[in-house]
């Protein structure tokens, strides 16, 4: 860093009293942020957003997404203890028995409200066979009513990792 | 019938500069912080992909204004509350009309000069409607019903109190000095050469006047670092907090319009109006032939230069969109090949001759020119101080309005009248 810096009390000399050298020194620098942005416009450190995007974690909680077994079918038992774990009380599973007998539960309905969903991953830590992640990387979700933003199960199998949905 | 013609001409021609300059420079101030603040500023809006770097955003902000609901809180005074904006508005462009913005256009043998009103006490019109602005503030900020607005309104008011005297007493300086009140004089006077080399601009003769002036004009548009009327950290947006749709754009838009008076006031008192410096018309119209081979000569430079910089560009960005935005500089470099080539086969071809009256009229849209020009230029400096420095505190406005700017206006004239009256 260049030039004086004064810390609280600090004398400052005439010049810097008489306040307009140091406006036109700032107008300086100013000038020179100018041309130089003006010289080189690419080097500006700003992203271009929807066409261009910040690089993400792997870790970053995104939009949620249900797990599937090998057959397609949701790996979710309908434990509850995702909605149990849920601080915002977002998660409403409606359970119903599974076709095949080893396996105890289904989900009948699985249904996110991700307004209220405050994106803790506490759901993914809660979850005992891996059926729940945030792994998608969607962070940019808009619509025009916030009946769009209660997804199903439907919504949340089609979920994938590379975000494209 | 001829004078009322040639006054309506005139008028239309500074509104057209003016109301034209108002997006323009919405868009320099957009742009403009920026690129202080190392941003890029606005480039989404675009007609077919063609952005002009962010110049069609104005037009976006203007039909997004125009087709908002015009929210009208309760228990507003609603005449006051309707008419502060017009009033406003109004008053901003009511200064133009004794600004010199040439010396005279030769018509036919006649000389018309470049000026709406040539009035006798044009210095004291100036002054008289400049602290008629604040009324418009005064009612908005009062007949909004809000305690914001109304504090916004009362700081307008003693600011506009408190720098009106360091404002007319710089004046009175420069007044000595050219020995008239009227604009024209004025202007005329800052013509000549001060010791034979020095342009005899108010700001050459009159330092401090000068400095002290365009402190009290940034104080009288209320423009940062001077606007505590509309202070956001404390006033939320001030004086203009309750109006929504064309009403807040009218006041947004006058505050634009306050920026260009201020701006066309200082070129006109202090930095030599339509004058170009060393340059006098005489020069201009002896040498009219050269001038305008030198002219189109740079204006061929400038478009080649501007073409070689879209065309690296669009080399550069070679389907980076994706969409109607990638044709931009291709586009662009196109046009400027176009208006370059244009320029050349004018310089080559010359297809016409220069007779007095062509020279005459040469000189008037330099000298016009040289006034925009400067006024553009004021007006960019009027954003690039925004950017640059803080806002006072509101002790701090009235300890330099008072203390320091009202003994050196005092002074400065004390100063002025000795040397005046002894040389």
């Amino acid at each position: 860093m260049k030039g004086k810096v004064h810390g609280y009390g600090g004398k400052m000399t005439l010049g810097e009293r008489l306040y307009l050298g140091e406006i036109f020194r700032g107008l300086g620098i100013t000038i020179r942020h100018v041309i130089r942005n003006l010289l080189h416009t690419g080097d500006m450190p700003t992203v271009q957003y929807p066409e261009e995007r910040r690089a993400y974690s792997p870790r970053f909680r995104g939009r949620h997404r249900l797990m599937k077994r090998e057959d397609g079918t949701p790996r979710c038992v309908a434990c509850m203890m995702c909605s149990t774990a849920c601080p915002a009380d977002c998660i409403h599973i409606v359970a119903e028995e599974h076709p095949d007998p080893a396996i105890e539960k289904a989900p009948a309905s699985f249904e996110i409200d991700l307004l209220r969903c405050v994106y803790c991953g506490l759901c993914e830590e809660a979850c005992p066979c891996d059926a729940i992640r945030m792994d998608t990387g969607i962070y940019d979700m808009a619509a025009d009513s916030r009946a769009k933003f209660y997804v199903d199960k439907e919504f949340l199998l089609n979920n994938t990792t590379d975000g494209t949905r | 019938m001829d004078l009322v013609l040639t006054t309506f001409l005139k008028m239309a021609f500074m509104l057209a500069v003016i109301l034209g300059l108002v997006p323009v420079l919405i868009w320099a101030e957009r742009k403009g912080s920026a690129y202080i603040q190392d941003r890029t500023g606005p480039n989404r809006a675009g007609i077919a992909g063609i952005r002009l770097a962010g110049l069609i955003h104005p037009i976006a902000d203007v039909l997004k204004l125009l087709f908002k609901e015009d929210v009208r809180p309760a228990g507003v005074h609603r005449v006051m509350y309707a008419l502060a904006p017009f009033l406003v508005f109004f008053i901003a462009l009511l200064t133009y009309a004794v600004i010199p913005f040439g010396d005279y256009l030769e018509v036919g043998g006649r000389r018309i000069p470049l000026v709406v009103a040539d009035l006798d006490v044009g210095i004291l019109y100036v002054l008289a409607i400049a602290s008629l602005g604040t009324y418009g503030i005064v009612m908005g900020g009062w007949a909004s019903n809000n305690k914001y607005t109304f504090l916004g309104a009362v700081r307008s008011t003693s600011q506009m109190i408190s720098y009106e005297i360091s404002m007319g007493l710089a004046l009175m300086g420069l007044l000595l000095v050219s020995e008239s009140l009227r604009l024209t004089d004025v202007v005329a006077g800052q013509g000549q050469l001060l010791w034979g080399f020095l342009p005899r601009w108010g700001v050459v003769i009159q330092p401090l006047g000068a400095i002290l002036f365009m402190t009290a004009a940034f104080a009288e548009t209320n423009r940062n670092p001077f606007d505590l009327p509309e202070g956001e950290s404390e006033l939320v947006s001030g004086y203009h907090l309750e109006y929504s749709s064309m009403k807040f754009a009218l006041f947004f838009m006058a505050e634009y319009t306050n920026l260009v008076v201020a701006s066309a006031l200082i070129a006109t008192l202090y930095f030599g109006g339509w004058n170009i410096p060393w340059l006098p018309r005489a020069v201009i119209e002896a040498r009219a032939g050269g001038l305008l081979s030198l002219l189109l000569a740079a204006h061929v430079a400038i478009c080649a230069l501007a073409a070689a910089l879209f065309l690296r560009r669009a080399s550069r960005e070679r389907g980076r969109f994706g969409d109607g935005r990638d044709r931009e500089p291709g586009l662009m470099a196109g046009v400027s090949i176009l208006l370059g080539l244009a320029g050349l086969a004018a310089l080559a071809l010359r297809p016409w001759e220069i007779g007095p009256a062509g020279a005459s009229l040469l000189a008037t849209v330099l000298q016009v020119g040289a006034f925009v020009g400067k006024v553009v230029f004021f007006c960019w400096f009027f954003i690039w101080v925004r950017w640059t420095l803080p806002r006072f505190r509101y002790d701090q406005l009235m300890h330099l309005g008072w203390k320091v700017m009202l003994p050196l206006a005092l002074a400065n004239l004390v100063v002025t009248a000795v040397v005046v009256a002894l040389v």
